[in-house]
């Protein structure tokens, strides 16, 4: 535990003095809560009148019954950001991890690290924390802001209660994390086979494709996120989670990563 | 404290180590030589656990490789090619990090132990990327001793350094020496392990060598000795060549210079020899071979 701790806390010394990193893990939160408090900023001035006829089919399917259609539609628009509080765990780790094995390859550190007598399983879970937790702290962090953003800028109680909907409460406690590690495992992955930071950064932002996917889902209507589609992602999170935990670890090949990287 | 039985490195096709019989003991400054290539970095990743072999085994202080590569990792220490900083931290904070993996119970006094010897207490705080070559070598070193390993492997220490930076570390490795640890000491300076070495073994892919830098200047060129004179006579070599102890003469210039067993035992015949012949001797030496040309001649010879 010891090793792990003392991995973390080198990688947080380290990545932290890099300011493209620390605006990163600062602002990237503050910009994907603003967006959603701003939506709900603009749009409070859509009263009870207001688009109470011919409401479309999936305003209706997404809120829940009482909304006026005003409210529906202020509910409707600020959860079409609120994907970006899942964004947020996938993005930072990507900047953390993605230069965490190359990195060290490059200031030829990798060798003396791995001449100590840390395990690979200490390695990897120490380089995994050091790139999930901040990402996760900012989210909720985030998150909570937002609460607050909302409780103030909305006045409607049945607004309230709508947009802190616990599909929401879900996606941020137990999702985020979900997807923090999957970034963290996936940019090591990449971080481990590549001999260039650009080439990993590069290459571990695919990790975001899917959220993405899901995103612009979600906008043109393809599909609506409710309880069961949070769950289910969830759960595919976490079975994916299991299996890049594996390849990561699978491999990072000590005697490959010394010997092939000049 | 190291001991190689047939170890042997192949990456793919490419043989890397072959073989390696090696043996080296407790105190002994072990100078590892060879040309580019030959697979020194190799055996080192492969005595210090870093890389497996393909086949042979091998003990370091009493662990065997492949088996108790942890109990390897903490009783050796390493300075790679490379000294491999973190450029961002302070130069005790790369070594309290190097403490806290080693599992060392006094972090703080050893990382302070080590900046002092190493001259580098006054630059604690300051960043490691701040650093000469030559002081990032010296942190590299202290980085290498602060869980105390027996043995030491320090890969090229002073390549690419200052005159005055290589003394720097030459002297640390002079301490080390002096405390008693075991140096697995591979260079490309062969003047460097000719003062450090005990002994050296000289190796391409396979082992050529082993042995102290005298007996091989021995082994390969035997003992000379010069003797300078106001002017050589014809006659002087003759009489040389004549005594039974005397393996070669010739003349060079105004020198003579005489191939010998045992000089200790055998000058002042031959001086005595030589004012007897009518030779004004103003100086007498050892022709000295350098290492240098033990090693290229053996390295050639292959």
């Amino acid at each position: 535990m010891k090793k792990i701790k003392t991995i973390i806390r080198k990688e947080w010394a380290e990545v932290f003095k890099n300011r493209l990193v620390l605006s990163t893990v600062v602002f990237l939160p503050l910009l994907f809560t603003a967006i959603p408090l701003i939506m709900l900023f603009a749009t409070r001035g859509t009263g009870e009148d207001a688009l109470t006829n011919d409401m479309p089919a999936q305003f209706s399917q997404f809120c829940p019954e009482g909304l006026s259609g005003g409210e529906c539609f202020q509910v409707y628009m600020v959860n079409q950001f609120m994907l970006m509080f899942m964004m947020t765990p996938l993005i930072i780790p990507v900047n953390i991890a993605a230069y965490s094995i190359v990195g060290e390859k490059t200031t030829h550190s990798l060798e003396p690290l791995l001449a100590t007598p840390i395990t690979t399983a200490e390695l990897l879970t120490g380089k995994n924390l050091a790139a999930a937790i901040p990402a996760v702290v900012a989210t909720w962090i985030g998150f909570i802001l937002y609460i607050i953003g909302a409780w103030i800028i909305v006045q409607s109680p049945r607004v309230l209660t709508a947009l802190l909907d616990p599909m929401w409460w879900i996606a941020v406690v137990v999702v985020g994390p979900l997807l923090a590690i999957l970034s963290v495992n996936f940019s090591i992955m990449v971080s481990s086979r590549v001999n260039d930071p650009r080439v990993a950064e590069q290459l571990s932002a695919v990790v975001i494709l899917p959220l993405l996917a899901l995103f612009f889902g979600q906008i043109s209507g393809l599909f609506y996120i409710n309880r069961q589609l949070i769950l289910l992602f969830a759960a595919v999170m976490l079975v994916l989670d299991v299996l890049m935990v594996y390849f990561a670890v699978r491999l990072f090949q000590r005697e490959t990563i010394l010997t092939r990287w000049k | 404290m190291i001991l190689t039985d047939k170890l042997t490195k192949k990456f793919g096709d490419n043989l890397a180590v072959d073989r390696l019989d090696l043996e080296v003991h407790e105190g002994e400054v072990f100078g590892f030589l060879g040309p580019n290539g030959a697979g020194k970095t190799t055996t080192v990743r492969m005595l210090t656990s870093l890389i497996g072999p393909t086949s042979g085994s091998a003990r370091v202080n009493g662990f065997s490789i492949g088996k108790d590569d942890t109990q390897i990792r903490y009783s050796v220490g390493i300075l790679t090619e490379s000294p491999g900083m973190y450029d961002n931290l302070s130069a005790e904070s790369n070594l309290q990090i190097y403490a806290n993996l080693y599992e060392v119970k006094d972090v703080r006094g050893q990382v302070e132990k080590y900046l002092r010897m190493l001259s580098l207490w006054d630059r604690r705080l300051d960043e490691a990327g701040t650093f000469s070559k030559g002081m990032k070598q010296k942190l590299a070193i202290a980085r290498a001793l602060l869980h105390e390993p027996r043995i030491l492997f320090l890969d090229e220490p002073t390549a690419g350094l200052d005159p005055e930076a290589a003394r720097l570390v030459r002297d640390s490795i002079e301490e080390l020496r002096k405390e008693g640890r075991t140096i697995f000491l591979c260079t490309h300076n062969l003047d460097e392990a000719d003062r450090l070495c005990d002994r050296i073994g000289v190796f391409k892919t396979h082992l050529l060598v082993v042995d102290t830098p005298a007996n091989l200047r021995t082994q390969l060129f035997g003992r000379k000795v010069v003797f300078h004179l106001r002017t050589v006579q014809e006659n002087l070599v003759s009489t040389l060549k004549a005594l039974p102890y005397v393996k070669d003469a010739k003349a060079v210039d105004n020198k003579l210079v005489v191939t010998l067993d045992d000089p200790e035992q055998n000058n002042p015949n031959i001086i005595r020899s030589l004012i007897t012949a009518g030779a004004d001797i103003q100086f007498v030496g050892e022709l000295r071979h350098s290492l240098e040309d033990v090693y290229l001649q053996l390295v050639k010879n292959n």
